[in-house]
């Protein structure tokens, strides 16, 4: 392979690892919080898209509009979900929660099916994003810096939420245990609230961003980035932030390399990604950034 | 304990009886066929999923063919829709609904090989007989019984595409396949075999490469062709559209090349200007009208939903009305006397054209190639096998 195809097979490595970082770390903080796998975080990627399609093309919304109004929807949905679904199974057995999750991305979906149609349609791409760049011998089209930097400033952004606000002080808190966090006086649930909002918000700019990446949204179109995220978050050990970001950096870049370098054995991309992770999980349980954590009582 | 073991054998009475009145078959009557107050064909297509325009384009033909004739011999038919999603577990599961629950004597569907292939294990057990519509893949009705098809299959459609690449004096072409389809990794070994055969070497074919059901990110592969002159991409429209776009945004200037599962609004809406000047091969063109049935056909579906007919469409117009003459044919409702009656079916005047049905249960017919003008799907040429 020549350095040039090295570099054109990078920036779409790169490109492609973003989305799944920007899904994953929406992933991981909500595991972070309630040591729960959302499962149906994939499915508000898929309505994060819906809605920004239908902002265009049945409201006519510009559409920076129409992304604030899919965003601010999905974050919506994110909260009645955590409200009606998971708060009140919070304090049973957490397979419990686990189950309810896989029920709501399942009622997700097929809600969506019976409203948006099992027909997939075609998202437009707002002129500015549609533009050939050439630097080099590198081709890409414009939306690919954005998706970069989106993800990046999303990332940076989210750090110093957690990081340095009372909000993220309190979330930090629960992460280590609910009760404890109540009994000092926060409001537990408005901070599950607020990181379900926080979640759901990150999720619905991965879906506009990869409907503009991917211009064709379906109501299953979720599963895929769902899966590949989770595993992105799980690389980079779950409940991690910031290995959320470099293990969805480095799938995407993986996956590509992996169909670039040997094209023969493309069709089984998948079976090698996973047996990385695999792999990696043996050699190091907790994920390339995770920590051991103590079992609580 | 005494009300208790009543209890039980109030249920275990209930049961049984329901066993019973549910096992007893509407055909069982002793007078023959006047007692039966309806027969049941089953349909089963994915009306959801990334399949989804397939299912939903054959059903447009297949309820005008049952607006159409909805008794045969003078018995009601209810036809019955079961969604597979496009998935090969549902296809399973919809087929054994459709036996089992709704006691279909016969099934049409479906589009999209590896559903057919999932779906005719249980019809194929059960002793049910199946028209397929558009499943193209040999191994659909291979060593079945019971499962026949209306249209031609991947061997045939593969040479066309080979022969056009060559025709237009193309010496590299690049192949990639959706690896989780029957019916792409089918027709990518089909065409390259063709190739070879016209060729005299594989030489030409620069690149081979796959993707699975799902991905939507192309661009890998997509580095791999060189500078192929044309990408043969035997997948759903969906995979097709968005390898079109990545293709045209990496620089690649050629031609797009594909196959009847590419026949959808979806592949031009999706694709946009990247699918201009794409060819495919499919079963039918509403342009090239072949028997005395077409044009009416052509007609009827305008007046209903004001378009032309796609191949899908019309292929599943001819399933369900070549189902409805066989049972005429046989004269009967039981299964075994239609699936025969089936098999020995001769020039049925279809509308995508004259149908035989071979010893391998497939029709032989000829293929039409289209091409992307203008956003719309133009006829070019009738290729005979």
């Amino acid at each position: 392979m020549s350095f040039d195809s090295f570099l054109q097979n990078l920036a779409n490595g790169i490109s492609l690892g973003s989305l799944y970082a920007l899904i994953a770390i929406g992933y991981t903080m909500v595991y972070g919080i309630l040591r729960l796998i959302n499962f149906a975080h994939g499915d508000l990627v898929m309505l994060g898209s819906y809605f920004a399609f239908y902002g265009v093309s049945m409201f006519f919304l510009p559409w920076w509009a129409a992304f604030i109004f899919a965003v601010a929807l999905t974050a919506g949905v994110g909260v009645v979900m955590e409200k009606v679904a998971y708060r009140p199974l919070r304090d049973f057995p957490r397979i419990n929660l686990f189950t309810a999750a896989v029920a709501v991305s399942f009622l997700l979906e097929n809600l969506a099916i019976v409203i948006f149609g099992g027909r997939p349609n075609a998202f437009s791409r707002p002129a500015f994003m549609d533009k050939m760049l050439n630097i080099g011998s590198v081709t890409f089209v414009s939306y690919t810096p954005i998706i970069i930097a989106v993800s990046l400033v999303l990332f940076v952004g989210l750090i110093l939420i957690i990081n340095h606000t009372k909000a993220g002080t309190a979330m930090r808190a629960l992460s280590k245990d609910i009760e404890t966090t109540g009994l000092m006086g926060v409001n537990t649930n408005k901070i599950i609230m607020f990181a379900f909002m926080l979640g759901s918000s990150l999720a619905a700019v991965g879906g506009i961003l990869w409907a503009i990446k991917f211009p064709q949204i379906n109501p299953l179109m979720g599963v895929m980035p769902g899966l590949k995220a989770f595993v992105a978050a799980v690389l980079g050990g779950i409940g991690n932030v910031g290995g959320a970001m470099i293990g969805g950096l480095l799938l995407g870049v993986v996956e590509i390399m992996l169909v670039a370098f040997f094209p023969s054995l493309s069709g089984y991309r998948d079976a090698f990604s996973y047996a990385i992770l695999i792999l990696l999980l043996l050699f190091r349980p907790t994920g390339i950034m995770g920590e051991v954590q103590p079992e609580k009582v | 304990m005494l009300y208790k073991r009543l209890l039980n054998i109030g249920l275990a009475l209930i049961t049984i009886s329901a066993v019973l009145l549910g096992c007893a078959p509407e055909t069982e009557e002793t007078g023959g066929t006047e007692e039966i107050e309806e027969v049941v064909i089953g349909v089963y297509e994915p009306m959801t999923g990334a399949q989804a325009a397939g299912g939903v384009q054959t059903m447009q033909g297949v309820d005008l063919a049952y607006a159409e004739k909805d008794e045969v011999l003078g018995v009601p038919v209810r036809m019955v829709l079961v969604d597979n999603r496009g998935d090969k577990a549902e296809s399973a599961t919809a087929m054994t609904r459709l036996i089992e629950q709704e006691n279909a004597i016969a099934v049409v569907g479906s589009y999209g090989s590896s559903n057919s292939m999932a779906g005719g294990e249980v019809s194929e057990a059960a002793g049910i007989p199946v028209m397929g519509c558009s499943p193209t893949n040999p191994l659909v009705t291979e060593g079945k019984d019971y499962y026949f098809r209306a249209c031609f299959i991947d061997p045939f459609q593969g040479r066309v595409m080979a022969k056009y690449a060559t025709e237009q004096g193309f010496d590299k072409v690049a192949i990639i396949q959706n690896i989780s389809q029957d019916y792409s990794v089918g027709l990518a070994a089909f065409f390259k075999q063709s190739w070879i055969e016209l060729t005299g070497s594989d030489e030409g074919i620069v690149s081979e490469t796959s993707y699975q059901d799902g991905d939507q990110d192309f661009t890998a592969q997509l580095s791999d062709i060189g500078d192929a002159q044309a990408i043969f991409a035997p997948g759903y429209y969906g995979d097709a559209a968005l390898l079109m776009k990545q293709a045209r945004e990496m620089g690649f200037t050629g031609l797009f090349m594909g196959t009847d599962a590419w026949e959808a609004p979806e592949l031009v809406e999706i694709a946009g200007d990247a699918a201009e000047g794409a060819v495919f091969s499919s079963h039918y063109s509403a342009e090239a009208a072949t028997t005395p049935a077409s044009a009416p056909f052509v007609e009827a579906f305008e007046a209903e939903y004001g378009e032309k007919p796609s191949a899908m469409a019309a292929l599943g117009y001819d399933a369900y009305m070549l189902v409805i003459d066989a049972i005429e044919r046989a004269g009967s409702f039981d299964p075994e006397d239609i699936r025969d009656a089936m098999a020995a079916t001769e020039n049925f005047e279809g509308v995508t054209g004259y149908i035989t049905i071979n010893e391998t249960g497939d029709a032989v017919k000829d293929a039409v190639v289209l091409e992307v003008r203008d956003g719309a799907f133009k006829y070019i040429s009738t290729v005979s096998p």
